[in-house]
């Protein structure tokens, strides 16, 4: 691992300490509004200023850390296991399969999501609580997520197909089972954990763009997502430059996953 | 010394004489003044008018019999010297100008006006401005004993007749123009869809000012079709366009900061903000819920404890005025004054949930078979105020123990669930009022009406206060004495100040942004806020916007 590696990971951890901790050190709830001062600058009753409402800029910005670090990477996962699932069956079997795969993966690809994502919130009760809403975006995300995944794991799952090893396997009499588990999987972990870490900046941007449509994470909770949509007020941000922070840490955590990302490839 | 001096000045006078002309000039006539449309305008025929775009460029172009003073509120004569309603409501008689002639320099007589009317009322048209006047069945007889004068007779009478004349542009009868012939201040003469509207100065206008100068003074008015409000606002930084009709707080709070003598805000507007409870019996929702909605205690309580105060200074940053019924107080006539204020008290409104049967216990508010009080608020997405609104209502209403939750849908979605399925607990939405008169509100208070949001389409009114309302509806609109009008409409206001079908929140203000170099802009709290007084307007120098000529 490069020192800016290390350096990324160090930054990553500390942000996720501050996420688990976040409900010790804010100034106040997340949702509470101090409605005497609303658009305040930072001050040390508030570190990192109040929103239009009132609200402790640091609280929410520590609060929307939490939902959106702990729910991208639970998308990335479900999001991986599904590409990784369809992706190495697709091409270690080949053939009719494989086809089939690849048929329903391009024509998700060109499916309009945003349109179908509004339908489907239109179609969900409206008396779901706020962090099963959440949990439901994320899920959706996750669901619909994995399509070119699928086409990358199942590219190098057909290079492994006619591999030297894994005939000596199959001539050995190993099920197909066995030879998925034990032979396939493991050659493409890297490939895994490089679709996992590429997804979770993806997710975390995708919430960002649900919540400006009003389909992610919806008020009073806090997520990166809401908190960047404080930036629609462009000539604001100029004079009140610590509106930027979410901006900041959202691009910071985005390059330290990128950055700890090759150091995956390398060591597996 | 002495003639060096004189010479001096006489150069410099006639050196700076063109400059003097040219400004003065400037600033009395001529000039092209920009502005936006947000869409393109859906007909040009002013009888046909239904969209926002097309009723900008009736009310620019169209020539009308009575004018509502949209600063004094009164009605003033136009092509009408004078006029008088019978006094059972049925006729209307106009005596009008003399001399007058089209855009296209065809006479105007009373011909015209009787023309306008029969295709006004022809049922094959299908006018919106015509269902206005539609007050019972039968056919609408016009008479022109001369060429100055025309009496209209309705089936029935039709409440505030006058008013509703100033939505109807006058067509010519004889003009090979059809629709295009005008008696307003300017003339459509070029549309390039997608692009713009142009209108010029219709130079055969009626009107002239005090010195007796033939009005409109602008040369020509160019409408952009600029859906975009960014762009708008750009493009009014830059002085490429001078007026912005219409603008959201904190856009005007911006524009205030960068220019502020080109933000104008007039004050209260009629358009209000508002929530209801969803009152529909065969609704989705438990029916316990629909006991507590149908509640006047609950509803009441729900209100006294909205801070309205907090949502005009903090959503609207102060550019709104706190709402507690139908007419909002920039409508002077219809507005009862004589309604209380209540103000902002949670303590008042626990009071009032105890009577009802509920329990306040553990900061939870739960009703009398001990059912926590929560609902789901909806309100339109991507309305920011909206939004915020909501957010705080969820804080103050958790000061009385009730949760509520948020969803924001796409405006199609919403308006499904609030008109067809009926598959929501209660929303937040707002009220644009173009019209002064209440009767223009008949499709919301009428129990049948399928506006009446809180329980619509009712085939008996579901309470004695919706009957009472359809009473004094239906008597309002039948009668032509404004003040006996005036006592239903204030007796109707009190109902729903005391039921609180839709719990009223706000009356934004109306704010537009107006170059400097705009002449004679008098905004008003009434639609067109910022050029309803388009043809004494003019164009004058003004470095600090870039204006255009």
């Amino acid at each position: 691992m490069s020192p800016l590696q290390k350096t990324a990971a160090v930054i990553l951890c500390a942000i996720f300490l501050l996420m688990v901790l976040g409900t010790i050190l804010v100034p106040a709830p997340h949702f509470h509004q101090f409605r005497d001062v609303p658009n305040a600058s930072p001050s040390t009753a508030h570190p990192l200023g109040t929103d239009a409402l009132g609200r402790d800029s640091l609280s929410r910005l520590l609060y929307g850390t939490r939902v959106s670090l702990l729910l991208a990477p639970a998308a990335a996962l479900l999001s991986t296991m599904i590409a990784a699932l369809l992706g190495s069956a697709a091409g270690f079997l080949g053939g009719r399969f494989e086809r089939i795969v690849l048929a329903v993966t391009d024509l998700s690809l060109a499916l309009p999501w945003l349109f179908l994502l509004l339908t489907v919130r239109a179609m969900l009760p409206l008396d779901v609580p706020p962090m099963v809403s959440v949990v439901i975006a994320f899920l959706m995300m996750g669901l619909l997520g994995w399509q070119a995944s699928v086409r990358v794991v199942c590219t190098a799952a057909r290079g492994i197909r006619d591999s030297d090893f894994l005939l000596l396997a199959r001539s050995s009499g190993c099920k197909p089972a066995r030879l998925v588990l034990c032979h396939v999987a493991p050659n493409l972990r890297s490939l895994f954990y490089a679709q996992f870490w590429i997804s979770i900046p993806l997710f975390i941007l995708t919430e960002a763009n649900l919540s400006i449509l009003g389909l992610g994470v919806m008020e009073p909770m806090a997520s990166w997502g809401n908190l960047l949509r404080g930036f629609e007020d462009f000539s604001a941000l100029g004079a009140n430059p610590w509106r930027l922070v979410p901006l900041i840490l959202l691009v910071i955590v985005v390059i330290c996953f990128q950055l700890v990302l090759p150091s995956q490839e390398v060591t597996q | 010394m002495i003639r060096r001096l004189c010479v001096a000045f006489v150069l410099t006078l006639v050196l700076c004489w063109p400059s003097f002309v040219s400004s003065e000039s400037a600033s009395q006539s001529g000039g092209e003044l920009h502005f936006c449309l947000h869409g393109e305008p859906k007909t040009f025929n002013p009888l046909l008018v239904e969209d926002g775009q097309s009723e900008i460029v009736r009310y620019l172009t169209g020539g009308v019999l009575i004018r509502l003073n949209r600063q004094t509120q009164a009605l003033e004569p136009a092509l009408a010297t004078s006029w008088k309603t019978t006094p059972d409501g049925r006729t209307i008689i106009f005596h009008l100008r003399t001399g007058l002639h089209f855009s296209d320099g065809t006479p105007f007589t009373s011909e015209d006006v009787a023309y306008t009317v029969k295709a006004l009322m022809d049922p094959q048209l299908h006018s919106p401005t015509g269902d206005s006047f539609r007050s019972g069945d039968g056919q609408v007889s016009v008479q022109t004993p001369s060429a100055d004068t025309i009496t209209v007779t309705f089936p029935a009478p039709v409440a505030g007749l006058e008013r509703l004349f100033d939505q109807v542009a006058i067509l010519s009868a004889h003009s090979p123009k059809k629709e295009m012939a005008v008696l307003g201040p300017f003339y459509v003469a070029d549309y390039s869809p997608g692009s713009h509207v142009l209108l010029r100065r219709n130079s055969n206008y009626w009107k002239k000012d005090k010195e007796g100068k033939p009005l409109p003074y602008l040369d020509s008015i160019r409408l952009d079709i600029q859906r975009n409000h960014d762009i708008e606002i750009l493009r009014f930084r830059r002085g490429e366009i001078h007026i912005i009709n219409s603008l959201d707080a904190d856009l005007f709070d911006r524009l205030q900061k960068e220019s502020p003598a080109a933000a104008h805000d007039a004050g209260p507007s009629l358009d209000s903000e508002f929530v209801w409870f969803n009152q529909v019996p065969t609704a989705a929702f438990p029916d316990y819920k629909k006991v507590w909605f149908r509640s006047t205690e609950f509803r009441k309580a729900i209100s006294l404890a909205i801070n309205r105060d907090d949502l005009a200074r903090i959503v609207y940053a102060g550019h709104a005025q706190p709402a507690y019924g139908p007419i909002s107080p920039a409508n002077r006539f219809w507005f009862n004054s004589a309604l209380p204020v209540p103000k902002y008290d949670s303590a008042a409104a626990l009071r009032l949930l105890a009577q009802a049967g509920f329990r306040f216990d553990g900061g939870i508010l739960r009703d009398s078979s001990g059912n926590h009080v929560e609902f789901t608020l909806i309100t339109s997405t991507g309305n920011k105020p909206r939004e915020q609104m909501v957010t705080m209502i969820q804080q103050d209403l958790s000061q009385i123990g009730i949760k509520v939750n948020m969803v924001t849908l796409d405006f199609p979605s919403l308006i499904e669930r609030i008109t067809r399925t009926f598959d929501y607990e209660a929303c937040l939405l707002g009220f644009t009022n173009t019209d002064l008169d209440p009767s223009s509100q008949m499709n919301v208070w009428l129990s049948s009406a399928e506006n009446h949001q809180w329980n619509p389409k009712q085939s008996q009114p579901a309470t004695p206060w919706e009957a009472e309302i359809d009473r004094l509806m239906q008597s309002q609109a039948s009668s032509t004495s404004d003040k006996k009008r005036k006592t239903d409409w204030d007796r109707v206001q009190q109902i729903v100040f005391e039921q609180q079908p839709f719990i009223y929140l706000i009356n934004r203000d109306a704010m537009s942004a107006i170059s400097p170099a705009v002449i004679g802009s008098a905004p008003s709290v009434l639609d067109p806020h910022a050029f309803w007084n388009a043809d004494v307007l003019r164009l004058g120098p003004d470095p600090s916007m870039g204006a255009q000529k």
